[in-house]
């Protein structure tokens, strides 16, 4: 990576106010020794009108890769990646460990300088930034900087694959140096959002510490402040509160908007207050009672909220859920190990497929399949069909999955789109119908209808499910319609 | 006295406290053998003399002998046993495991028993209580044989007990240490012109004729087998009886009881049996000939066993077939299985009404050939075989040539009766058709808790439950049909690390490997970068449908090496598997094979199909960024030198890594090219994994790839030919042409090679050896290990790698790969298949350095 730092001339400024600032020798080379490698700062240009300072930092690619910092989302990702050359939170623990001083604002021999400003211009050859030259601009332009940014292509060969994510950047102002090192040092890891060290609460001293003069009336500075702190919520959080000392509520920045993509659908899912999961756990609950249902298996049962939920009444006696995931099983666990006791030893959590034959899942009053089934390649269901209707068999089975229709009063899907990216389908109402129709005569169950959540006019309920029963539920089914009917 | 027990069987020790029992089981049988009341005391309590802990003890002594029973050993239960209820549970579970029961009662003069009680400092309870179990002892004695106790051996008195001799026998059925080779026959019914016809042409010799022929030893020491139903309906069945009485007395043949012979036997015994047009013909050529004659049909039939347990457990012959937990065992319920086949009303381990297609749900390791139900076409099914071809009806005699599991046909001479029923195409399938056929059923449970599966290769192989886990997890969220995904392939070890200057692998390193382990020949095979594909190429739908159970509009399926559909598109695999099929058709590889379906190994190219999602968020960025840093701190330099700051070192350095920037984007442009349709893919195939009955894991390389070059000769827009070259690794100098071979072509931009033993499963001197070791070009690691691994520096440190881990995984996967393809060519179920898959992927989800 490598930082140029121009110092042009003006009436009230000396270039070689730069090297003073700097504590650099402008004819002479000079090593750093750091942590991830070695820095190096020379001059390559050097005259009454203008002073140049490079500051080179050389990763070592090896030692790298062998520190656990990196972000390992492929598995060569700690091999092969872009840290040695782009500018990131690398450059700025450099900038803090080769020019400290200039960047704290002390210069002993001629501390006048500290607060003049300086016409100083920043190139910086490759710029990560997760948010486009849109978040670059947004970053400098507040602070004075004229901007200029160019997006750098990403393989001419195959100009198909797009843009890279790097700017080649240059920031120009006249700006004292230290407020120049302290926007860098700052918001080059934010362009980057992927900090290489441990993000703990000193660091909201160092950032408060470095935005101290600026920070507080940037516009950006709630995205400023999460960057910056890994994300971490509450370390944002006492920075933005210590920063700002009357302590008005933040508006949600554009990251956590980012990362909140799912929240805000579940959020626009809602009918006026209940959210839609919610009123489907409310509707098998429901069924369930009206079958006096006592042992229920949840099939595919994910985090557990179902599982959890049915727990808290007592009208089941146990609850197994059953989730292919390891990973959702775990947090599951941990969700049911909060239950009071009692209802804890009512929960049972294992792992299984439904598209396996499983004996475990016999001899249970119900089985619950909660938006389920359209996370199963449309090939393989009928290995499900087996599994729940064949093997398990449980005298009452409820399936509930998206109606398809209903997208399209879904506010932010785009037309087409499914409702979560693990969705291998979504039906339509006649389809859903027509499948469990036929899944009902292949097994000798019969099955309703029910909708879940408000319905629309035109589209139908966001959620449609089954009910299918067998054996003596088909006459309490028959029955617990008929009771609705009264 | 002498008492036998059966192995295995059920002993129960009965006799009060302090009569000796435990000191009489340590001194006749292994001390894993005998399941001590006492013990379990201890073990659930601290205990061993713990009253109040019985219950706890009981059902651990429970739980452990039915796990023993399951797997057929010799179980003795050392506990008073002295009340029907505590014997009624252990009953029981003999019954459920098809094993007799056996009781050695020791009664020994109560006083003696209360005696050695009080010389016990451990023994709490007093002379009340023994004296109580004594008494329940006397009684006991006669209700034994009423509760299903089979042999009861009594021993009375300190002197008889001290006196005894305890001696195991087997079960009729076992004949585990006849090796072979056998020759299995199906129902002859009589018909003794087309018995005679058949086993001569299996090279036997019949002397005599008439009542007195008999089947002589076969020169290569073969036996004939068979299945039973010997007599009824056809036109000589005194003729066979006597043929095959004969051969059996001779120790030519071995024969097991049919459904005819056992009713033949009751009316013989003077029971009264519906007599049909069958039995009356038996009845009539019996009349016809001597009392002596019928005196010994019947000595014969009583002894005929239900079933044969032969070759080690390989081989298991029944006259309906039996199911896997029954063989080796002996119970009213084995003999009706073995009869008559699943009995009505039963339900199976779910509950489910039965369905009559034993064979379907099959999944012992030993083959089964039975008969009873004819069938069109001697056919296996998952590790069964049914050798009844309905001779009698006009069919054919068939016989199974065991091991070589040949079926050898004689047709009948005439129709003798009509066939009641149409005769199935092959097994039965009766009742109704299920969705999902039951060969194709996988159930969980034998999974979950990990897998062990037997291979050829490395023996057993267990891969943990964790493991597993993971790989259940992806095989059904992500993974094409398990119908389909028959294979995954191995993963495969770098060569050991060269110290030659500049290079982290070179070619010498596998050329030692294979010398070393004794190899003569090895073959260099270009290695392809692109993309892992197995490919499947069925002929037809109809024939994708047949053999695997589903089709899918084109009739194949390309995967990728995690089972994962190689394209999101199907017309794109529907593209390539038809010119593929095409390809194959016009190379007549169908015909030559004699199959309807091709499983290909290839690599897709190019690389950016699969990997472009890579490319554009990490190999391009990484070359991006690193150019443009690189270029602009040359600059910088180059000025600074200029006004003379003395930063050459610091240049060279920059400049060095300049240019190794530039080769890695160099590196990965080689493998991409722009697609913009299915016709600027390419395959590269280079094995012939399998076809029907075949896995092709015996076959030399040079085969694999004749195979391969057929292919690409078919169709060079689609295949893509694999360079190669054979090396004698004794001569020298064929190993430096092969050095030099790799040199050029890995200069020239290829990825590297792959180093092959001559045959596709390969021994050395020790054992299994490494069927393949990558040699990856200098250039090409750079995608790999990094732009700048060149750089000395980097480089020495490098070199620092273990690959021995990497090794063991490679041949683990090896093994079960190559054990899949040789299930899948058996036609066995597809839960034993898919055993391998998933166990295959199981060890990749094993955390390795993904630079090997």
């Amino acid at each position: 990576m490598l930082l140029l730092i121009d110092c042009t001339a003006t009436d009230t400024s000396h270039p070689l106010d730069l090297s003073w600032l700097a504590h650099k020798h402008p004819d002479r080379a000079q090593d750093f020794t750091l942590s991830q490698g070695t820095a190096r700062v020379f001059y390559p240009h050097c005259d009454a009108q203008r002073c140049t300072l490079a500051l080179q930092v050389e990763v070592d690619p090896v030692a790298l890769s062998r520190s656990s910092s990196h972000r390992g989302t492929t598995p060569l990702e700690p091999y092969v990646n872009d840290r040695p050359y782009v500018s990131s939170s690398m450059l700025s623990t450099a900038i803090a460990q080769v020019l400290g001083s200039a960047l704290n604002g002390r210069c002993d021999k001629r501390p006048e300088l500290v607060d003049r400003p300086l016409r100083l211009r920043a190139v910086l050859p490759v710029v990560p930034s997760r948010g486009g030259d849109s978040l670059v601009h947004k970053l400098f332009a507040p602070l004075g900087y004229t901007v200029r940014a160019t997006r750098l292509s990403l393989d001419d060969r195959f100009t198909e694959w797009g843009d890279s994510p790097y700017f080649s950047l240059e920031l120009s102002a006249t700006i004292t140096l230290r407020a120049l090192l302290e926007h860098l040092y700052v918001l080059l890891p934010v362009l980057d959002d992927a900090q290489h060290y441990w993000v703990g609460e000193g660091e909201v001293d160092k950032l408060l510490r470095k935005g101290e003069r600026w920070l507080a009336d940037h516009p950006e500075r709630a995205l400023v402040a999460a960057r910056f702190l890994k994300h971490q919520r509450a370390l944002k959080d006492l920075a933005l509160a210590r920063l700002d000392e009357d302590g008005s509520p933040e508006p949600a920045t554009e990251d956590d908007s980012e990362r909140e993509v799912e929240q805000r659908w579940k959020r626009s899912e809602k009918s006026d207050r209940i959210p839609l999961d919610a009123q489907r756990r409310e509707w098998v609950r429901d069924v369930l009672a009206a079958h006096g249902a006592r042992r229920v298996v949840d099939l595919g049962c994910g985090e557990g909220k179902l599982v959890t939920y049915l727990a808290q009444h007592s009208q089941v006696a146990h609850i197994t859920g059953v989730d292919v995931s390891p990973a959702c099983l775990e947090i599951a666990q941990k969700r049911a190990d909060k239950l009071g006791p009692s209802q804890r030893e009512r929960v049972a959590l294992i792992q299984g497929s439904l598209v396996y034959r499983d004996a475990r899942l016999q001899g249970f009053d119900a089985a619950t399949l909660i938006e389920v089934i359209e996370h199963v390649e449309p090939e393989r269901l009928p290995w499900l069909e087996d599994a729940v209707f064949a093997v398990a068999r449980a005298p009452l089975v409820l399936v509930s999955t998206p109606n398809r229709e209903a997208n399209a009063a879904m506010p932010g899907l785009s037309p087409g789109a499914m409702r979560h990216s693990d969705h291998r389908f979504e039906w339509d109402r006649a389809t859903f119908r027509a499948w469990s129709d036929r899944v009902a005569k292949e097994h000798g169950y019969t099955v309703t209808f029910a909708d879940v959540g408000e319905s629309h006019p035109e589209y139908g309920p966001p959620t449609q499910s089954a009910i299918f029963t067998r054996g003596t539920a088909q006459r309490a089914n028959a029955n617990a319609n008929e009771e609705r009917a009264v | 006295m002498k008492i036998t027990v059966t192995d295995p069987s059920l002993v129960l020790m009965i006799a009060p406290s302090g009569a000796g029992k435990s000191t009489f089981a340590r001194a006749h049988f292994r001390p894993t053998e005998v399941l001590s009341s006492d013990a379990m005391r201890g073990w659930v309590s601290d205990d061993e003399t713990n009253q109040e802990a019985s219950a706890d003890a009981f059902s651990v002594l429970n739980s452990i002998a039915d796990k023993r029973l399951a797997r057929g050993r010799l179980t003795v239960i050392d506990a008073t046993n002295v009340q029907p209820e505590s014997r009624k549970g252990l009953i029981a579970l003999a019954r459920k495991h098809h094993v007799h029961v056996s009781a050695i009662v020791l009664d020994v003069d109560v006083e003696t028993c209360v005696e050695r009680n009080k010389s016990r400092p451990d023994r709490s309870f007093g002379a009340r209580v023994v004296r109580g179990q004594h008494e329940r002892m006397r009684q006991s004695l006669r209700r034994l044989e009423d509760e299903g106790v089979r042999s009861v051996w009594r021993l009375e008195g300190v002197e008889a007990i001290a006196q005894a001799e305890v001696s195991r026998e087997r079960l009729r059925c076992d004949l585990r240490h006849l090796a072979g080779p056998f020759d299995v026959i199906g129902d002859v019914h009589g018909c003794a012109d087309e018995l005679i016809e058949l086993v001569e042409s299996l090279g036997y010799e019949v002397d005599g004729t008439g009542l007195d022929a008999a089947v002589a030893r076969h020169p290569e020491g073969r036996t004939l087998v068979f299945v039973g139903d010997l007599v009824d309906r056809g036109p000589r069945v005194a003729d066979t009886l006597a043929l095959v009485i004969n051969s059996v007395e001779r120790g030519s043949a071995l024969c097991v009881q049919g459904n005819h012979e056992a009713k033949l036997r009751k009316k013989l015994a003077g029971r009264d049996v519906h007599v049909g047009h069958g039995l009356a013909r038996t009845l009539e050529e019996l009349e016809a000939s001597s009392a002596a004659f019928r005196e010994r049909v019947a000595k014969f039939i009583d002894g005929l066993a239900s079933h044969y347990v032969l070759a080690d457990g390989k081989l298991v012959v029944a006259h309906a077939g039996i199911r896997q937990e029954m063989q080796g065992r002996s119970s009213r319920a084995v003999r009706d299985f073995t009869l008559y086949g699943e009995t009505r009303g039963e339900t199976d381990e779910f509950g489910l009404p039965v369905r009559f297609d034993w064979a379907a749900n099959y999944r012992g390791r030993a083959l089964v050939a039975y008969g009873h139900t004819p069938v069109e076409r001697a056919e296996f099914r998952n590790e069964t075989i049914c050798v009844d071809t309905g001779c009698v009806y006009g069919g054919s005699l068939t016989a199974l040539r065991w091991p070589e599991r040949e079926v050898r046909s004689i047709a009948a001479r005439r129709e003798y009766v009509p066939a009641h029923r149409p005769i199935a195409k092959s097994a039965p399938q009766p009742g109704e058709e299920p969705s999902l056929d039951a060969s194709f059923r996988l159930d969980l449970t034998a999974l979950i808790g990990g897998i062990t599966a037997e291979t050829e290769v490395l023996r057993r192989i267990t891969v943990g439950a964790p493991l597993v886990a993971s790989a259940l997890e992806h095989s059904s969220r992500f993974c094409v049909d398990p119908r389909w995904l028959v294979y995954i392939p191995p993963t495969m070890s770098p060569v050991e690390t060269s110290s030659v200057e500049g290079f982290l692998e070179r070619p010498e390193q596998a050329l030692d490997y294979y010398r070393k382990v004794g190899a003569a020949q090895v073959v260099l095979e270009e290695k392809h970068m692109g993309s892992r594909a197995i490919a499947l190429v069925c002929r037809d739908e109809a024939a994708m449908q047949r053999r695997f159970g589903l089709a899918n509009g084109h009739a194949g399926v390309i995967y990728t090496r995690n089972g994962r559909a190689f394209f999101r598109s199907r017309e794109t695999e529907a593209n390539l598997v038809t010119r593929a099929r095409a390809a194959a058709e016009r190379a007549g590889l169908f015909d030559a094979l004699g199959t309807e379906w091709l499983l290909l190994d290839c690599e897709l190219l190019p690389w950016s199909e699969k990997a472009k999602e890579l490319l554009r968020a990490q190999y391009a960025p990484t070359g991006r960024a690193g150019i443009t840093h690189l270029a602009a701190a040359l600059s910088a330099l180059d000025e600074a030198l200029a006004r003379g700051v003395d930063v050459r070192a610091l240049r060279e350095r920059t400049a060095a890594r300049s240019s190794m920037l530039l080769d890695y984007v160099a590196a990965y442009r080689r493998y991409c090219w722009t697609v913009s349709g299915p016709e600027d893919l390419r395959l590269a195939p280079f094995h012939l994994l399998a076809s029907e009955g075949a896995a092709h894991v015996e076959r030399a390389h040079s085969w694999h790839l004749a195979q391969c070059d057929a292919l690409c000769d078919a169709d060079a827009s689609l295949f893509s030919k694999t360079g190669r070259l054979t090396v004698e690794l004794a001569d020298a100098a064929q190993r430096d042409a092969a050095v030099q071979w790799w040199l050029d072509r890995t200069e020239a931009g290829a990825e590297g090679c792959v180093v092959k033993p001559e045959t596709f499963i390969a021994r050395g001197e020790k054992g299994p050896i490494q069927p393949a070791l990558k040699v990856r070009g200098r250039e090409y690691l750079r995608i790999i290990y990094g732009p700048e691994y060149t750089a000395p520096e980097n480089l020495s440190r490098l070199r620092s790698r273990g690959t021995s881990a990497k090794r063991t995984l490679a041949m683990k996967e090896f093994a079960l790969g190559v054990e899949g393809l040789r299930r899948l060519c058996r036609n066995e179920a597809l839960a034993r298949v898919h055993a391998c898959v998933l166990a295959t992927l199981a060890l990749e989800s094993e955390p390795t350095d993904p630079r090997l």
